[in-house]
């Protein structure tokens, strides 16, 4: 027993590196499950998710033969609606995700290269953002824009700025302080090229792993205004919407609010999988703690 | 079990004692004894409590008849029926009514109630600075005469033939000047309930009033609780929270309901005309084709079957379906999705229209909003769906007619008169209608009226000013030993005073 | 350690008048005009004309912000449009519902995540902490709105042990109000229990990396033994600030749950606040929710500073 230490710590790290190997298995896999069903909800469903006009006579069917998930209030194929309501969620986080991305990477970029009250403003912008509480901010302004989807993705891209602005500044900071940046510094290279050429490469990893985790967070936040009717509108089909127009029948027809309910749970857990194994695979850091090992 | 756990998980964790006796040491039901009060679920929880200072329905539907009374209340037939008044005189030309005031009648504080609170009620309701929702009720007035303690007289500077029914309102409720002012918190009125407790957000309370003039009410407590989720109304049915929701929210629940002999369902009527509104002013709806041709393409059983479950009357005007001046014109514009791309067509927009549709909260109109939607892109028009919050919808559309397209239930009785505003969001202006409703104003012969209001029905159903939809079913559910409600909706209100439990 | 906080203070008030104005500008340019909302469809022109008067919408931008401001500054938040009651007192009823749930659920999610946690860590690459790691990350993929569905159906709809929402009041006793709160309480406690069980076992696997543990398993003590009673008070550390950063979470973040189980809570109140245009109370309430986030964080960066002298020298 005494001897256990010895030995400990190495098998920990070999069997932890193979559980997160998994994880990034799993989670990559299904990842790309739901972005495939969105890809093609583009060009097939099993049956049109908003026919016209809505065949009433079909409504609250429960899962058999033709309709595998069972049809909604309107008759409409509840599992073609949610081919669909993928492709709404993936590409509402998605381009919040780009906002954050897009506009927050160069600002944490620009932080970190130029210091002083520039920074310090940046800085304080994102803690101002930061002050509110993230779902309050998007309800304030999808009640300011109206709702719709793409105001939604206005509302969690916002919160998503400082999210990249943050992590970018903090690992460029450490970086600008090594020797290969002083010594491009010392050859004349502005500091616009240093962090395009020296910087942002040896981020991407850590934003790639922030962006999957804000890509999940897109598709909770997604789903969290559409139930409070602020998200996507009709006629598209939105997850979220769907649990909130089901909820009333959940006690007599539960396929209307099951299903909905477990493609987020299915998607947001694939993600958030995808991201702990990219995490461990790609993180510096922890990198390098396995190879000193 | 308490003390091992919270030693297991160390002192700082002493609360999880407190939530492990949460879970284990609940309190136990009441015995199931003869019950003298009652639960009443209300979808929408009142701003205020002064019916005299806000329009929300919800105020009437807590405090009318049960708090505060006017001169005149209106029955569960929507007949009018003496209230403070307990009976009144009208001159041959109609333009002085001299009411005869109940005797020995007091406010819930004490004071007593005489003419001049009459006179103060109606004279504060139609000032330069009332802030009464409804003032137009009050414009025919011209002067309120005091004759004596238990006399009224009121002098009207026109003819109007259903000052009666005003004087019935909600906002023509009797209030007492010393009272007034705070009404709004902490209501005062002659009823037989008295406010007792506003826990805001969740419920209202009242309690039996002793000292009531008539006869008492039989229930000793009242308590109305603001549930606007439908899930969470139903529920709170099932698990019997709930003594009665009146105005249940979710038709698609009903028949659940029905299954269960614990409950009654009882549909009623509304005076809910719900249509779907067009902008008359905006291009290319000052065309009649198009509206025309929007009428023939909406489905309304399609709509009543989607949105309502089959719960709801169709109509083909503005005009509810159980009053005797109905007329049924449903059949002018039937649902024929051809005839409705031939005079698209016509009107020249046979390839089609882009138009918006701005739906306020409730579901009548989302889910009428997302099925007439698919109607309509059956014959070539997109309509762009917008949900709005009530305080959006009436900005934009209502306001600022800021819409093509709009769903709405007008839930006023015997409003038809709205279609005779300059102002009006549906930007109709038609010199026929007016005159229609000039003469009806001035006419006290109800055979004469019940003609008029035949003309103006037809008139804004010939111009297809909207598309009519259908009359908004009272879907009441309640516990089947409670008695005495309401089936029927003449007036939003939900008056308590005749409500006993059975057994 | 003085200017720290002095410096601290200072970006504390910054931020908190940047917030407030921020919160202003937006509810003036927000659509909807609450003279108009309250006097519904059927309105004289000129009785929501004499009501805008009242409210005090009339007056000057500039003379309404600091009046608001002002207002703030001696507890008087003025007067609810909709409710005409003063939105301190408004304020103050929701806390009593809001916080007592806010702390049911963190009491929850600490009661949950601390063994689970340190279980996942004592039996760390096993498959028990598989099992404990994969059932966190199910409990943060959850939506809790929909969680909060399933519950209303199994034990309010289904088994009727709990009222399926609602808050009688704590005049109707302590024991039932808290009973009321349960099922909202669980609701928000899964994902906060997840997330919490996983710092948990990541800071407990952190400090196993520490000397004194290194010392502790030398002297013979088991690796579970270690971590109970070495390594779970260092861990504390990084485990209360995400506590800290809950409760306040949790203080807002009840918005969507409180609508599930009607709860008159503050985010309840602030979703009707905004829906039914109650412009006062919305500034008010968020206002005070980011004066909760930033005085927590103040705090925090306070404890920090104090057992750790060189986080002073850190500082912006």
């Amino acid at each position: 027993m005494s001897t256990e230490p010895l030995t400990d710590l190495p098998r920990q790290e070999h069997g932890r590196w193979r559980a997160h190997h998994l994880s990034l298995i799993i989670g990559a896999a299904i990842t790309l499950g739901v972005i495939a069903i969105a890809l093609l909800s583009l060009v097939w469903t099993p049956h049109d998710p908003n026919p016209t006009p809505l065949p009433i006579a079909e409504r609250l069917k429960p899962p058999a033969g033709a309709h595998w998930f069972g049809t909604d209030i309107y008759g409409r194929d509840v599992l073609s609606m949610i081919m669909v309501g993928a492709r709404n969620s993936i590409l509402v986080a998605l381009v919040a995700v780009g906002i954050g991305v897009g506009i927050g990477v160069p600002l944490g970029l620009f932080a970190a290269a130029r210091r002083g009250w520039l920074d310090d403003f940046i800085m304080r912008v994102n803690d101002l953002v930061f002050a509110f509480p993230a779902l309050l901010l998007a309800i304030m302004i999808t009640a300011l824009l109206g709702p719709g989807a793409i105001n939604a993705i206005i509302a969690i891209g916002i919160f998503n700025i400082p999210v990249f602005a943050r992590v970018t500044r903090g690992a460029a900071l450490s970086l600008w302080t090594r020797e290969y940046v002083l010594a491009a510094r010392v050859a004349g290279k502005g500091s616009a090229l240093i962090s395009i050429e020296h910087i942002l490469p040896n981020v991407l990893n850590i934003l790639v792993v922030q962006a999957t985790i804000q890509f999940s967070l897109g598709i909770l936040a997604e789903a969290a205004l559409s139930y409070v009717g602020l998200g996507t509108q009709p006629p598209m089909s939105s997850w979220g919407r769907m649990l909130s127009e089901s909820q009333t029948m959940f006690a007599f027809a539960p396929h209307v609010a099951i299903f909905p309910g477990l493609a987020i749970v299915v998607t947001v857990l694939g993600l958030n999988l995808l991201g702990d194994g990219l995490r461990d695979m790609l993180d510096p850091r922890l990198r390098r703690e396995r190879s000193a090992q | 079990m308490r003390k091992a756990l919270g030693r297991s998980l160390g002192r700082s964790l002493g609360s999880a004692a407190l939530a492990v006796a949460l879970l284990t040491g609940l309190a136990p039901h009441a015995a199931l004894a003869a019950k003298t009060d009652v639960t009443i679920g209300m979808p929408l929880e009142p701003p205020n409590l002064d019916p005299t200072g806000g329009a929300a329905a919800a105020i009437d539907e807590v405090v009318y008849a049960n708090v505060f009374e006017g001169l005149t209340r209106i029955g569960p037939d929507g007949s009018v029926l003496p209230a403070l008044a307990a009976s009144w005189d009208i001159s041959d030309d109609g333009l002085v009514y001299t009411f005869s005031l109940r005797e020995g009648v007091t406010y819930h504080d004490g004071t007593a109630f005489d003419a001049e609170d009459v006179k103060f009620s109606l004279d504060r309701a139609r000032a330069e600075d009332s802030t009464n929702a409804q003032k137009a009720l009050f414009a025919a007035i011209a002067s309120v005469d005091v004759v004596d303690p238990l006399t009224v007289k009121v002098t009207l500077s026109s003819p109007a033939g259903n000052f009666l029914f005003n004087m019935g309102w909600g906002d023509a409720v009797i209030v007492a000047s010393e009272s007034a002012a705070d009404n709004a918190t902490n209501p005062i009125g002659t009823g037989p309930f008295k406010f007792v407790n506003w826990v805001k957000g969740d419920h209202v309370e009242l309690g039996r009033n002793p000292d009531y003039w008539g006869e008492p009410a039989q229930l000793e407590k009242a308590t109305f609780k603001f549930i606007s989720d439908p899930t969470a109304a139903f529920a709170a049915m099932m698990a019997e929270d709930l003594d009665a929701y009146p105005n249940f929210p979710a038709p698609e629940t009903l028949s659940q309901f029905e299954a269960d002999a614990r409950f009654a369902v009882v549909i009623g009527s509304t005076e809910g005309e719900t249509i779907l509104a067009i902008n008359n002013g905006r291009a290319p709806f000052d065309d009649i084709k198009v509206r025309q041709a929007l009428a023939h393409a909406v489905d309304r059983q399609a709509v009543i079957d989607g949105a309502m479950f089959g719960y709801g009357t169709p109509i083909g005007t503005h005009f509810a379906p159980h009053h005797p001046a109905y007329v049924d014109l449903t059949g002018q514009y039937s649902y024929d999705p051809e005839k409705a791309k031939a005079l698209l067509a016509e009107a020249g927009h046979g390839d089609g229209l882009t138009v918006s549709l701005k739906l306020p909260p409730p579901s009548y109109a989302r889910r009428g909003g997302e099925i007439i939607a698919q109607q309509l892109a059956a014959v070539g028009v997109t309509a762009e769906i917008a949900n709005l919050e009530w305080a959006q919808w009436i900005a934009e559309p209502f306001k600022g007619k800021d819409y093509d397209l709009t769903i709405v239930s007008h839930t006023e009785p015997m409003d038809i008169g709205i279609y005779a505003r300059d102002d009006y969001y549906f930007d109709y202006h038609s010199d026929a209608f007016k005159a229609i409703m000039e003469e009806l104003n001035n006419t006290t012969d109800p055979a004469r009226r019940t003609e008029l209001f035949q003309d103006a029905q037809r008139q804004i159903a010939d111009d297809a000013v909207n598309v009519f939809l259908f009359e908004l079913a009272k879907a009441g559910v309640w516990n089947a030993k409670l008695k005495g409600l309401w089936a029927n909706s003449p007036v939003q209100a939900n008056d308590l005073t005749g409500a006993y439990w059975e057994d | 350690m003085g200017s720290f906080v002095a410096q601290r203070f200072v970006s504390l008030s910054a931020t908190l008048l940047a917030a407030s104005i921020v919160i202003f500008v937006v509810m003036e340019v927000l659509p909807g005009d609450p003279a108009a909302y309250m006097l519904g469809l059927n309105a004289d022109p000129a009785a929501v004309a004499a009501l805008r008067e009242q409210l005090g919408l009339n007056e000057p931008v500039l003379q309404r912000y600091l009046n608001w401001v002002g207002g703030f500054f001696v507890g008087d938040f003025g007067l609810s449009y909709t409710y005409r009651v003063p939105v301190r007192e408004l304020i103050a009823d929701r806390l009593w519902v809001s916080v007592p749930l806010a702390l049911m659920a963190l009491a929850l999610a600490i009661i949950i995540a601390f063994p689970v946690g340190i279980i996942a860590a004592a039996k760390r690459n096993s498959i028990v902490d598989a099992v404990i790691m994969g059932a966190t990350q199910l409990g943060i993929a959850i939506p809790n709105f929909w969680f909060a569905m399933l519950l209303v159906l199994a034990f309010s709809v289904g088994l009727r042990w709990f009222s399926a929402g609602g808050f009688p009041g704590w005049d109707a006793g302590i024991l039932v109000g808290m009973k009321s709160l349960v099922l909202p309480a669980v609701a928000l406690a899964l994902p906060q229990a997840s997330i919490l069980a996983r710092v948990m076992r990541s800071a407990l696997l952190d400090t196993l990396h520490e000397d004194f543990i290194r010392t502790a398993r030398a002297k013979g003590l088991s690796s579970g033994q270690a971590i109970r009673h070495h390594a779970v008070r260092n861990a504390l550390i990084p485990v209360m600030t995400i506590i800290g950063l809950q409760f306040s979470f949790l203080l807002a973040g009840a918005i969507i749950i409180e609508n599930v189980f009607f709860l008159p809570g503050l985010g309840r109140l602030i979703f009707q606040a905004i829906a039914q245009r109650d412009l006062i109370v919305v500034k008010s309430v968020v206002l005070l929710l980011v004066a909760a986030v930033v005085i927590v964080n103040f705090t925090v960066d306070l404890a920090y500073a104090a057992i750790d002298p060189r986080l002073r020298r850190r500082a912006p």
